[in-house]
């Protein structure tokens, strides 16, 4: 039964990030190129990676560390399975597999450990079969079995997750059921007089845009993953997109949810823009990442289709000015869908993977730009650091938002740097994922995590973490500095969201993901040292799980963990992340 | 927990001597060489007046104001116009040309009064490398008021960026020369401002806001004030306090803390220190005390040994000890009393700085002599027999002293030979014979008609010297020395009744000595492992053993303790015999003083710790100023 989803395996990698047909690889010539046609760099020579690249890790493209090419069926641990359970699904007729391939898929998320694990061809603990509901009936009849037969269940949508959420628990004895919601991805009803959509949860985000967008409506729910990460995992995790300034966070967007439970399915009784009835049961769902049911179908706003929209960018002079910028902003609530605000390392890195430009008269643009900003009004190339921003809404109203922001901005010493620098900054975010494969066949391996913050302690928290990956990796011998950089990608009244990316040049160190997963743990500890918060919208999963009782206390621990053995008393969902 | 660590594992480095280069080469040239100091990150210095502004714009201060301004009922601007004023009289003004005119003036000076100044150089250079990567905190010991005109004189010569320095108000006294100190950094504050909240948040601010830029490394001395007896005082804790709190708060990624060991052969106030401990008024900071002080010059005051020692990272004092996050729940800028754990940190990370003052501080032979002859003086004396011993005996002994004291981690300057012709040892000799000839007349004429308290004061005086030479070597025998004690006086060899002894002792004698609150296991620990890798004792699980060659160490050791343990006797025994159940802290001293024979039972420092002691061990009560005293309390073994 090999494949209910075999055109989705068929094009995405099975042991790295996305899609087969697009990777990063340095050609013949020494010149990195971007390989397919899905993106705008599809195609595409980056003429100044390769220096980038060797300059920043040290890195040699004569050193490589290419990846085990094949899956050997043989790596991977037969399943066990519960021969009365499989029975009954076959009864069913919902689609089912153990092939080894399908198992190994869905055994991971995109943790670093996960993926070099891959590479290295080392295969764990995997789920001893993969089940296809197509509807929200199935889910229930798989769940009415799971509990029958006690198996364990682990719902999977989009596998993107980066928090060790989708790893099986190796103490597991029970046979382990893949819970694949992929096939339960349709739109059931769009209600154009309240605005909202009702679908299933196993759509992936670029199909509920489109989808959606064919009505002229969009949901605005943007997160960075959003190519392969479905509605029902955004829910389970507490999503957060780029454009929620517009839109919102998931928890904003959400109207109803419906989750199957072992306790039978949980749903309000109408849908009432907001209630006053007791604590909001959706939040025990939204974060429950897994542990409690699985999401079969939600509600969500949705917006007509944005009339205009415009990317930009604003250069400041160092760190400093551009995170007072943001605040300000922030404050003045008029933040456009998006800002974003990389520090110095992130913009060197952006400005490497411009692609080759085509005329001779763009390049001499770029100069007469650099020069103006290095030498004219004296920023200092080691220090500057670029907004990217993104307007939307009707056309006169974006241009005034403009106006307004670039205002704000140039108090703090910001020059607009136009609007291609903007774009680049946003289909960077689809492809910086594929830059850590291509970082990884030659002994480089990274990651990025999240945190949120109180505006007061952004800078501080910015310059101590990127310092405490630094410091760690010397002290863990390393034997080349790392690139440590940050960007704020999100503002709130309150705060801010600031991601960290961490990569290094492991030659020389004789097990680099440990000295990885300590470095990251340092940092995490450095985050919270510093008023961050455990994560923002990653969620917890199994990666972070040490730090929850500190982060929630006791009685928060004992609150969640009621609802938990009310809801699984015997553990079905047990995914055992969370708590 | 605090960290065991063994000084004799420690390695040093070696020294050059910076006055060598002065004495064949131009000072006016030195004087007016270019000075280009690496500083933090590259940071520009920043403008005296920029700073102040930076420091009355500060959310703190601003919170403060508004918090004294409701609660008095002033006007805003009237609580503001105060804090500027304490400001300017608190504020630094350094200036090159200052410095350099320091810099000229302290090469004659110190080429006069100073055989030579010698620095370790690996020092500096880790100095110079911390300036680069953090923000750092200077932490000399306190001798002489010497030391800190020293260090920007060290740090000067080394291009090293010049430190702002927290000064007692005392030397805003003496007019012009507390201008010219603060033009070379000084920075003054009140000795006591206790509930003065206004004071106290422009003074931290003001010291956060220089360091957390880097503008300059804060130099302040952990002790206080400078230690009369040569012995290290118990460290203060505001100022630490203040430094460590940028690194809590995440405002900085760490502060390295520099401590520095600064060991003169001679100290210049020698004499006034011994007089001030016998309760002669120390003379009151003034340009003209200085001025006629000038008779100094015309002394031998031998070689000066400074040591910068490691930089320590705040950032790892703190890991696995604070929780940082306890900071999250209130607006850092709000002024907060520290929490008990912050409190704890602070206090051990104090002794331990302190610590490792003590452990770089050069020891010349004539500590040891000083030491041998003193031990000496209080056998014959308790023994009654006439009072000397004879020169080539003092030599062998010291020669055992000396290999004993390497063993123990001390770190010595030993000449190849004692050379016994030149003037300056003459003079140590001078005051140490002074002890053996003490009961027969002390130095000078022997004739001349003085009377008995004269006599006694002059007695005590060489005895209370001989005792600040004794003194320096003290950190490096204290915990043996508690332990060798405690096998004595304990009434078996069982390690339990050893460590209760131990643990007595130590209590007693925590202000006596440093000895970090709440390390007694700890401390055990390492007495014990000194001792037996000194092949002085066996202790198995349950028994604490003497070896056979152990005796003479522990002997030594005990009777290094023995001073100590007399002087406190004796304030005992007056306690208990004192008719009246009151008197007043003032009354003490000098009642004290009448009925002691013991010439260290004469310094008020000792007198002071005992009462600290007792205080302590709940054998006197404090009340509002007054002694008062439970007779039962006294411990039997004192007596």
């Amino acid at each position: 039964l090999h494949g209910c989803a075999p055109v989705w395996l068929e094009i995405m990698k099975w042991n790295g990030w996305g899609y087969s047909d697009s990777r990063f690889l340095f050609n013949k010539k020494g010149q990195a190129e971007f390989t397919g046609k899905r993106y705008r760099l599809s195609g595409m020579i980056i003429p100044g990676l390769k220096d980038w690249f060797e300059g920043t890790f040290g890195a040699n493209l004569q050193h490589k560390t290419p990846p085990t090419p094949l899956l050997t069926n043989t790596a991977v641990p037969p399943a066990t399975l519960n021969e009365a359970f499989v029975e009954e699904v076959k009864s069913t007729g919902i689609p089912f597999s153990h092939d080894a391939e399908d198992r190994v898929f869905r055994a991971h998320g995109h943790c670093l450990h996960e993926i070099f694990a891959l590479r290295e061809g080392k295969i764990g603990r995997v789920p001893d079969m993969v089940v296809w509901p197509s509807c929200h009936n199935d889910v229930v009849k798989i769940v009415q079995l799971a509990c029958k037969h006690n198996v364990c269940l682990m719902p999977y949508g989009g596998g993107t997750s980066v928090s060790s959420a989708l790893e099986c628990p190796p103490e597991e004895t029970r046979s382990i059921v893949s819970l694949d919601t992929s096939q339960m991805n349709r739109i059931l009803w769009i209600d154009e007089k309240n605005l909202t959509a009702h679908v299933e949860a196993g759509i992936v985000g670029q199909d509920l845009e489109r989808l959606l967008n064919e009505s002229g409506y969009c949901t605005g729910h943007e997160p960075d993953s959003m190519e392969f990460s479905s509605l029902g995992g955004w829910v389970a995790t507490r999503a957060s997109g780029m454009k929620k300034n517009i839109y919102g966070n998931i928890e904003d967007l959400v109207v109803h949810i419906k989750m199957v439970t072992p306790q039978g399915v949980i749903e309000k009784s109408c849908q009432g823009p907001r209630m006053s009835t007791g604590p909001d049961i959706h939040h025990f769902i939204m974060g429950s990442e897994g542990t409690l049911g699985v999401v079969t179908e939600v509600t969500m706003k949705i917006r007509p289709m944005p009339e205009y929209q415009k990317y930009g960018s604003v250069v400041f002079p160092n760190f400093e000015q551009g995170v007072a910028c943001l605040r300000e902003v922030a404050k003045q609530r008029c933040a456009p869908a998006s800002i974003r605000l990389m520090d110095n390392e992130q913009f060197k890195f952006g400005h490497a993977l411009k692609p080759q430009v085509s005329s001779i008269f763009t390049s001499f643009l770029d100069g007469l730009k650099k020069f103006y900003i290095t030498k004219f009004k004296g920023f200092d190339p080691n220090h500057l650091c670029v907004a990217t921003l993104l307007f939307e809404g009707n056309r006169e109203k974006v241009l005034q938002h403009e106006k307004q922001v670039y205002d704000i901005a140039a108090k703090f010493g910001g020059l607009a740097a136009g609007e291609d620098n903007g774009q680049r900054g946003y289909m960077l975010t689809f492809v910086i994922a594929y830059l850590r494969d291509l970082g990884m066949d030659y002994y480089v391996i990274g990651e990025s995590f999240e945190t949120s913050v109180p505006w007061d302690r952004v800078l501080d928290i910015c310059r101590n973490v990127k310092a405490r990956i630094i410091r760690e990796c010397k002290d863990k011998g390393v034997q080349f500095p790392p690139l440590s950089t940050c960007r704020v990608t999100q503002t709130y009244d309150a705060g801010a969201c600031v991601y960290f990316y961490f990569a290094f040049n492991y030659r020389g160190l004789s097990d680099p993901v440990h000295v990885y997963e300590q470095v990251e743990h340092a940092a995490r500890e450095e985050i919270l040292a510093n008023g961050g918060s455990l994560s923002h919208h990653h969620g917890v999963g199994k990666l972070r799980k040490e730090w929850m009782r500190d982060t929630i206390s006791n009685v928060g621990m004992g609150m969640l963990k009621s609802v938990k053995d009310y809801v699984d008393p015997n553990n079905i969902f047990g995914n055992r992340n969370l708590l | 927990s605090v960290l065991l660590y063994y000084p004799m594992l420690k390695k040093r480095d070696d020294f050059e001597d910076i006055l060598e280069e002065r004495r064949t080469s131009s000072d006016l040239r030195y004087a007016l060489r270019c000075y280009t100091p690496v500083l933090y990150k590259g940071v520009t210095p920043c403008k005296t007046s920029v700073l102040k502004s930076m420091v009355l714009q500060s959310d703190q201060l601003h919170y403060v104001i508004n918090q004294v301004s409701k609660e008095s009922g002033r006007a805003a601007d009237d609580v503001r116009e105060e804090a500027s004023a304490i400001l300017e009289e608190m504020a630094h003004s350094l200036q090159l040309s200052t410095v350099r005119f320091f810099a000229f003036m302290l090469s004659k000076v110190f080429k006069t009064l100073f055989r030579s100044i010698c620095v370790n150089e690996e020092g500096i250079q880790r100095l110079q490398q911390a300036i680069q990567e953090h923000p750092v905190v200077l932490l000399p010991s306190h001798r002489s008021y010497m030391d800190f005109l020293l260090m920007s004189y060290i740090l000067y010569t080394y291009d090293v960026a010049l430190p702002v320095i927290a000064a007692g108000m005392d030397f805003m006294g003496m007019k012009f020369v507390g201008e010219m100190l603060r033009m070379s950094g000084a920075f003054f504050i009140r000795r006591s401002f206790g509930g003065d909240k206004l004071y106290w948040s422009v003074f931290s601010e003001y010291v956060k806001t220089m360091l957390k830029n880097g503008y300059a490394p804060v130099e302040f001395f952990l002790e206080g004030t400078r230690s009369r007896t040569s012995k290290s005082l118990t460290p203060k804790l505001g100022l630490l306090n203040i430094v460590m709190d940028p690194f809590l708060k995440g405002e900085v990624f760490d502060v390295n803390v520099v401590p520095v060991s600064i060991s003169y052969e001679r100290i210049l106030e020698e004499s006034l220190y011994a007089r001030e401990l016998l309760g002669v008024p120390k003379p009151k900071e003034s340009t003209s005390g200085l001025f006629k002080a000038r008779k100094v010059l015309s002394e031998d005051y031998g070689s000066i040994h400074v040591y910068f020692g490691q930089p320590v990272s705040v950032r790892s004092l703190a890991e696995g000890r604070v929780n940082r996050c306890q900071f999250n729940l209130v607006p850092r800028h709000i002024p907060r009393r520290p929490s008990e754990e912050i409190q704890s940190f602070v206090n051990d990370s104090a002794y331990r700085l302190v610590r490792a003052q003590e452990e770089n501080m050069v020891l010349k032979p004539w500590v040891l002599l000083a030491s041998l002859l003193l031990q000496n003086h209080h056998q014959n004396r308790a023994a009654g027999q006439k009072p000397g011993m004879a020169l080539d005996e003092l030599t062998t002994q010291a020669v055992w002293l000396r290999d004993v004291s390497r063993q123990y981690g001390a770190f010595l300057h030993w000449p190849g030979t004692v050379r016994v012709q030149s003037r300056f040892y003459e003079h140590v000799f001078n005051v140490s014979l002074c002890v053996i000839a003490g009961e027969q007349g002390g130095p000078g004429d022997p004739r001349s008609t003085v009377t008995p308290e004269e006599e006694l004061l002059s007695q005590a005086v060489v005895v209370l010297s001989c005792a600040s030479y004794r003194n320096q070597m003290l950190h490096v025998f204290v915990r043996p020395a508690l332990l060798a004690s405690a096998i004595h006086i304990a009434s078996s060899n069982q390690k339990q009744e050893v460590f209760n002894s131990f643990s007595f002792l130590r209590n007693m004698f925590s202000s006596e000595f440093i000895l970090c609150p709440g390390a007694t296991v700890q401390d055990f620990e390492e007495a014990c492992y000194l001792l037996v890798k000194t092949g002085v004792l066996q202790v198995t699980q349950q028994e604490v053993l003497v070896t056979e060659r152990g005796h003479r160490t522990l002997a030594f050791l005990t009777s290094m303790l023995d001073p100590f343990l007399q002087g406190y006797q004796v304030v005992c025994r007056f306690l208990c015999e004192e008719d009246t159940e009151t008197l007043t802290e003032k009354q003490f001293i000098p009642a004290v003083r009448k009925v002691s024979l013991c010439f260290s039972v004469l310094s008020s420092d000792l007198q002071k710790n005992a009462l600290a002691a007792l205080q302590r061990l709940g054998a006197v009560r404090k009340i509002k100023g007054y002694v008062g005293f439970h007779h039962p309390c006294v411990p039997g073994w004192l007596d």
